[in-house]
């Protein structure tokens, strides 16, 4: 195999990787935060206003870990920046 | 499939000759539809049982914002409410547009996101200056010893670099699962993850309205006992009551 084999199929199965752990970790950590929030509303549905902001936010901020994951993902599959390298390595 | 906004060029500057790319090109398309939809709204403001429907509209808008900053700071709403209404209003644009076929969201690139986080890392100090004064504005990143100092800088940073990232990457998974549809099941399947897209830009632009009002707000005079008013005050009501 040579080098732009090597670096595509790394390059694909590192993007699918990330984005395997991320959703899942995001997505089981989100879950955990749904349900705590859900649970204190429905105890105190007074509440429900202050509540739901707070976890959106935090929603949001947890989410960041996966969005971080997709981005890393996109910049290996279409924006990677070792393939110029690659090219000229295989040129020469 | 991924498109990078700020490489294509949309037209070239007339007589100077100078390239500008789609994410200004569309930055600009949003900000002449906001001057436009606000120079129509607020023509004929007036009181009174009978005003425009323009007129309850932005009304209700800005009173909800009014309203969602009261119950999150202490102190008077009014300091945040030009900021962070802004950028609320602009982001929603922005993100509410991707529906409009071939329209290249200002939101999806990286640049237009940091340029927002960057304004929300300068009105840090604007806002704790302007509060809480320089001393305590300065004292604040020597808590709770100074030892942490370089951590609590690093944190304002990454902190807002977050919310960059957090925006341009939902706004841009949107856009990608929209065009993976669009290539595999181009009849029904793509309107529901439009509508998804739709629901998320909106709690995007909402989040990012209430982080950067908690980090612009978080420095503050501790004596904050100073009466809140509930309803927005025109300028004129507080000439009659001093």
């Amino acid at each position: 195999m040579d080098l732009i084999a090597i670096l595509g199929s790394v390059s694909i199965f590192t993007a699918g990787f990330c984005l395997c752990v991320g959703a899942s970790a995001a997505g089981l950590a989100e879950g955990y935060a749904v349900s705590s929030g859900l649970t204190s509303l429905a105890q105190q549905p007074d509440e429900a206003g202050s509540i739901s902001r707070t976890m959106f936010i935090s929603l949001a901020i947890i989410e960041t870990s996966g969005i971080y994951c997709f981005v890393v993902a996109m910049i290996l599959l279409f924006a990677n920046p070792f393939w110029q390298y690659a090219i000229s390595a295989a040129t020469k | 499939m991924l498109e990078l906004y700020d490489e294509q060029i949309a037209f070239y500057l007339p007589y100077f000759n100078i390239p500008i790319n789609w994410t200004i090109a569309s930055t600009w398309i949003v900000m002449v539809f906001l001057m436009l939809v606000s120079w129509l709204a607020t023509r004929h403001l007036k009181t009174g049982d009978k005003v425009s429907h323009w007129q309850t509209g932005m009304e209700v808008l800005v009173k909800g914002i009014y309203g969602q900053i009261n119950e999150m700071t202490k102190g008077n709403p009014m300091t945040y409410l030009p900021f962070v209404g802004t950028l609320f209003i602009f982001i929603l644009t922005c993100n509410l547009f991707t529906l409009i076929p071939e329209f290249k969201s200002p939101t999806a690139s990286l640049s237009t996101t940091a340029a927002l986080a960057l304004m929300v890392l300068l009105g840090i100090p604007f806002f704790g200056i302007k509060n809480a004064g320089l001393k305590k504005y300065l004292k604040k990143y020597l808590e709770p010893s100074p030892a942490m100092l370089p951590f609590n800088i690093l944190s304002e940073l990454t902190s807002t670099g977050a919310m960059a990232v957090r925006l341009f990457g939902n706004v841009l998974s949107g856009v990608i699962i929209g065009s993976i549809c669009l290539m595999l099941v181009p009849f029904i399947l793509p309107l529901p993850m439009q509508v998804l897209g739709l629901f998320t830009g909106m709690i995007q632009a909402y989040i990012f309205a209430m982080l950067a009002l908690m980090y612009i707000s978080s420095v503050h005079e501790e004596d904050e006992n100073v009466a809140v008013p509930t309803e927005i005050q025109s300028p004129d009501d507080e000439k009659e009551n001093v």
